[in-house]
């Protein structure tokens, strides 16, 4: 049975913890992550699970120290959020290569400088070419199930890759909500135990992680490495229908709101979607055709998926809460990518918005409808939202 | 007590054909490690001199289960696998006892590994850490680090005209990790195998952190004769470069007193490192270290004397 919880966002992916109860978690507090964190801690300092915790001194340790218990032969999952992501990106890094299934949330903040613990993109942006698996969540729900989801795609032969599961610092890890969260039992049998072919503990057959590989077989592995990615897309699919059966939610790789018969949409990302998805509804009682787009599933990215999506439309608007400075900003380079190969290919046009929490309001999401419809779009110049002139 | 022997024969997790370089004592380190642990061993190796020479895909000269991550984290990836052992145990998905040992150069404990290192002593993983100290970053080619002794030509701090090497002395890395109160911290040099063994079994015994700090002369780059890798090592501890001392739930006990304590010369002489250090401007540079190394032994054997704990 179902149990519907007030829970933050934080609080939500906690419970997804709970219920996945993992061998180890190694975690080091940052804002607006630490909540996680505490709330896992209180869950092992009551029995409620009976997982290993290190409490570590850094977040490059806590990385390591995942990465050790992963290589061990234990599911293990870390979280953070900005800096605390930057100052264990070698670690990060690394992860990927040694096809290590760790899950890890990431409360999405602002990077440094200015310091700034609010919402945006930037710190999981900037990990988008390292070969974790990236999903998105509009609001608590969404990071609970995807992270359970999370478990299973990452773990899966075909794959066996990290995933970062994102939510939107502070609008969503400390913001209330009602959600769903599924029966235990249904839960524990769908995460089921990691199950590794090869690990250190299993010290009758050891085996060497991690060599030096030179330029013979390092480019190899590398290729391996993206046909796990390639291989992830499907999976994504088929643990997300297995989901399915218990949530009764679907696991698209990307929502679409409102897009039938749709001119212009909006494609952007995580808890924004939500405001935004209120101005389309608010639109459409006026009779605009309007829509949107909010993918979930941002690495690996379903270039010919989104492509068939957004090829219908006539103006297509890309909101992005960081920037890619000196180039596109990252969505919108996605749509420009998936859209290229297109015969009939959409008007675009690139927003940046929210940056270090900046709040952005339905009044700006119709602004951007406005000029969707109203045709005065230049592809190749960032327009910014409730930026101070 | 074990005999060289019989240590000798005991089958270790590292084989040979291994790429260290010719005179290389690394390898006599590792091996007389592994050879003190009556359990299986699981070894997670910083980037480094050992990693390098003994991994490269698809060869591995380890016949345990070995790990890799990056440069400044062995002790960081061991608690992990610390934790996953006693998480997978209490769980009842593994049933052997394991010994779980770190290996780093100085570079990655000294230097960039030394707060994962420190982490990982307060919070009493069980694990044995072992800094093979070649006293630089020598797998890149010789460049200082906080082991590189006062008066050391390296790359990065070279000897010239307005240089003698490196103005400071070296960290005191095994009093640090003692002072994390963990139940064991030594050094020991590579030529007294027997020394070694009997401090890693000691070592592995410890219901916690344990820290060995083992000294390995670098052919290479101290440039000196391949051949004399041990001799240099015994040299380091006649000399009372490289005291032989332990701290046994922070009681230090030195192991070896030289006799007739050797002149520091002995041990500089041979060495490219030291060369410049002969040049008649540099003695006084040769009687400042005489003096530092002097004045730290009177500090040891007075700490052992009072039988403080530290």
């Amino acid at each position: 049975m179902s149990t519907w919880k007030a829970l933050t966002g934080a609080q939500a992916v906690a419970e997804a913890m709970r219920q996945a109860n993992p061998d180890v978690v190694a975690a080091y507090p940052i804002t607006p992550q630490t909540p996680i964190v505490e709330q896992f801690a209180s869950f092992v300092a009551n029995g409620i699970v009976d997982t290993e915790m290190i409490p570590v001194e850094s977040e490059h340790s806590a990385m390591s120290c995942t990465v050790g218990a992963a290589a061990a032969g234990a599911r293990a999952m870390c979280a953070t959020a900005s800096q605390g992501l930057a100052l264990m990106w070698e670690v990060v890094a690394a992860v990927p290569g040694l096809r290590l299934p760790i899950v890890m949330p990431i409360v999405n903040r602002a990077l440094s400088a200015p310091i700034n613990i609010h919402c945006d993109h930037s710190d999981a942006m900037g990990a988008t070419t390292i070969g974790w698996i990236q999903i998105y969540s509009e609001n608590a729900q969404e990071a609970y199930e995807n992270t359970l989801l999370a478990i299973r795609l990452a773990e899966h032969k075909d794959v066996l890759l990290p995933v970062m599961v994102m939510q939107d610092g502070f609008i969503i890890s400390h913001g209330v909500e009602n959600v769903e969260v599924f029966d235990d039992e249904a839960v524990k049998n769908f995460v089921g135990e990691r199950k590794p072919d090869r690990y250190l503990l299993d010290v009758d057959h050891p085996y060497t992680i991690g060599p030096l590989a030179l330029p013979d077989y390092y480019f190899e592995i590398k290729r391996q490495q993206e046909a796990a990615m390639e291989n992830a897309l499907k999976v994504y699919l088929e643990v997300g229908k297995e989901l399915s059966k218990i949530s009764g939610h679907d696991y698209p790789y990307f929502e679409e709101y409102k897009t039938e018969d749709a001119e212009a949409v909006i494609v952007i990302l995580s808890s924004a979607a939500g405001t935004a998805k209120d101005a389309v509804d608010e639109l459409r009682n006026e009779g605009k055709k309007v829509g949107l787009v909010k993918p979930k599933l941002f690495r690996p990215f379903p270039y010919r998926e989104m492509r068939k999506a957004l090829e219908k439309f006539k103006a297509i608007g890309v909101l992005d809460r960081s920037m890619a400075f000196g180039a596109y900003a990252p969505l919108y380079t996605e749509v420009r990518n998936a859209l290229f190969e297109s015969e009939n290919r959409p008007k675009l046009q690139s927003y940046i918005f929210g940056l270090g929490g900046k709040d952005i309001f339905k009044s700006d999401i119709k602004k951007v409808f406005d000029e969707l419809l109203s045709g005065n779009l230049n592809p190749e110049e960032q327009r910014y939202i409730r930026l101070r002139g | 007590m074990a005999t060289l022997q019989e240590i000798m024969a005991k089958p270790v997790g590292l084989a040979s054909g291994h790429r260290m370089c010719a005179g290389c004592g690394i390898g006599a380190i590792v091996r007389t490690v592994l050879a003190a642990s009556d359990k299986p061993v699981i070894v997670a190796n910083a980037t480094g001199c050992l990693e390098v020479v003994t991994t490269i895909y698809p060869y591995s000269a380890w016949k345990v289960p070995w790990i890799h991550l990056t440069f400044e984290n062995a002790a960081a990836v061991a608690s992990g696998i610390e934790t996953a052992y006693r998480a997978l145990r209490k769980r009842g998905k593994i049933d052997k006892d394991v010994n779980i040992i770190a290996f780093g150069g100085d570079g990655g404990t000294y230097d960039i590994g030394f707060q994962a290192l420190s982490g990982a002593l307060e919070r009493g993983h069980r694990f044995l850490y072992v800094v093979y100290d070649n006293e630089g970053y020598m797998n890149t080619g010789n460049q200082r680090s906080s082991a590189t002794p006062f008066g050391a030509s390296t790359t990065t701090v070279p000897a010239g005209t307005k240089s003698f090497g490196k103005p400071q002395w070296r960290k005191n890395i095994v009093e640090i990790a003692a002072a994390h109160r963990i139940p064991y911290a030594a050094t020991a040099a590579n030529h007294n195998i027997i020394d070694l063994y009997n401090k890693a079994k000691k070592a592995l015994s410890q219901d916690g952190p344990s820290f060995l700090a083992v000294l390995q002369p670098c052919t290479t780059n101290w440039k000196y004769d391949p051949a004399l890798t041990m001799t240099y090592s015994k040299l380091a501890v006649e000399t009372n470069f490289w005291p032989l001392y332990e701290f046994d739930h922070g009681k230090l006990h030195i192991n070896y007193k030289p006799k007739n304590r050797k002149p520091i010369e002995e041990f500089l002489k041979g060495q490219g490192r030291f060369r410049h250090l002969f040049k008649p401007e540099n003695r006084p540079i040769i009687e400042k270290m005489q003096k530092m190394i002097d004045e730290e032994w009177e500090r040891l054997l007075k700490l052992e004397e009072s039988g403080a704990v530290l």
